[in-house]
């Protein structure tokens, strides 16, 4: 007796639903997606007022004070460095720049600046943005080739809290 | 003699395979990108940019962040409150943090958040509010240019 061997029919699995729901996916995450710029920080350490009591007995670091001056409608007019040199000029954060390294390399420490600090006294109406532009103006330099080079790591404000 | 055309009767049926392949990549592309954390930030706060400013190496172990609006109306957690109104929402965060083992409020990064045009006196005085629940170390975010 001869067995007829019947050929295995084709499975189809419909699609058309699956496919579906993921387009609508691929849309959803397509319309949520934001490109979110990169951001950074700048780390201020302020102490409260009791600590820094505490805290007289030891050693002070080496001070530079740095005054922000508000002009019109918030924007900065001068800054005033120790009390002794007024910066005017549109460079004024260059030149910012360039007073602080030139303390750094006086005490001998040009790379590190690790142990001075700079205090701001800003005044109260001065837009946010200039005292970003002054800590980043203390904080280090772009040299030529795009690298950085550190320069102040402490930095406090003036007036908040008491020992800052 | 009359000739009859021969119609094809089979369903053409395209390869979807690849397509569904490419589809799935752009769908696991999208879904590692998302960032679920916008509640964190306020979409109307213009950060100032900087090169300097480092993007932190390592996420703190508690982070509180706080975006300012030139108003002076802090968004946190997506509610919008006045600096005066802040130190019930801060001691909150304080203890949620030594629930999660970190005692010392000084441990606590404080991220601030502010617009450009802020009168910087006003996020001084927000810092003296946190200062007032015990919260030491301040992370003024910017944009990097970089």
């Amino acid at each position: 007796m001869q067995m007829s061997i019947s050929e295995p029919e084709e499975i189809k699995i419909n699609m058309t639903a699956m496919i579906d729901i993921v387009f609508q996916l691929l849309v959803f995450f397509i319309m949520t997606f934001k490109v979110v710029a990169m951001e950074g920080d700048f780390n201020i350490k302020m102490p409260l007022a009791s600590e820094s009591a505490d805290s007289l007995d030891e050693e002070l670091p080496d001070l530079i004070t740095v005054r922000l001056e508000a002009g019109e409608n918030g924007n900065i007019s001068s800054i005033i460095v120790d009390d002794s040199e007024t910066l005017r000029e549109a460079t004024m954060f260059p030149d910012l720049t360039n007073i602080v390294e030139d303390r750094l390399a006086g005490e001998g420490n040009p790379e590190q600046g690790s142990e001075t600090e700079v205090e701001f006294d800003i005044d109260y109406n001065l837009k946010y943005s200039y005292t970003v532009k002054a800590i980043g103006a203390v904080s280090g330099k772009v040299l030529g080739d795009g690298k950085l080079k550190p320069l102040i790591k402490k930095v406090k404000f003036k007036d908040v809290g008491n020992g800052l | 003699m009359r000739l009859f055309k021969k119609k094809s009767t089979e369903i053409l049926e395209g390869d979807l395979t690849p397509m569904i392949d490419m589809t799935f990549q752009l769908i696991a592309f999208f879904m590692l990108l998302i960032n679920f954390s916008e509640v964190d930030r306020a979409e109307e706060i213009l950060l100032p940019s900087s090169v300097l400013a480092v993007p932190p190496e390592v996420r703190p172990d508690y982070q509180i962040i706080l975006n300012l609006e030139p108003s002076g109306v802090v968004v946190f957690e997506g509610q919008k409150n006045g600096i005066d109104l802040l130190n019930p929402l801060l001691s909150r965060q304080v203890d949620a943090a030594a629930r999660e083992g970190i005692r010392d409020p000084a441990d606590i990064a404080v991220i601030i958040r502010s617009h450009e045009d802020t009168p910087t006196g006003i996020v001084q005085e927000l810092m003296a509010k946190c200062q007032e629940s015990e919260l030491q170390s301040f992370s003024l975010r910017v944009k990097n240019q970089k």
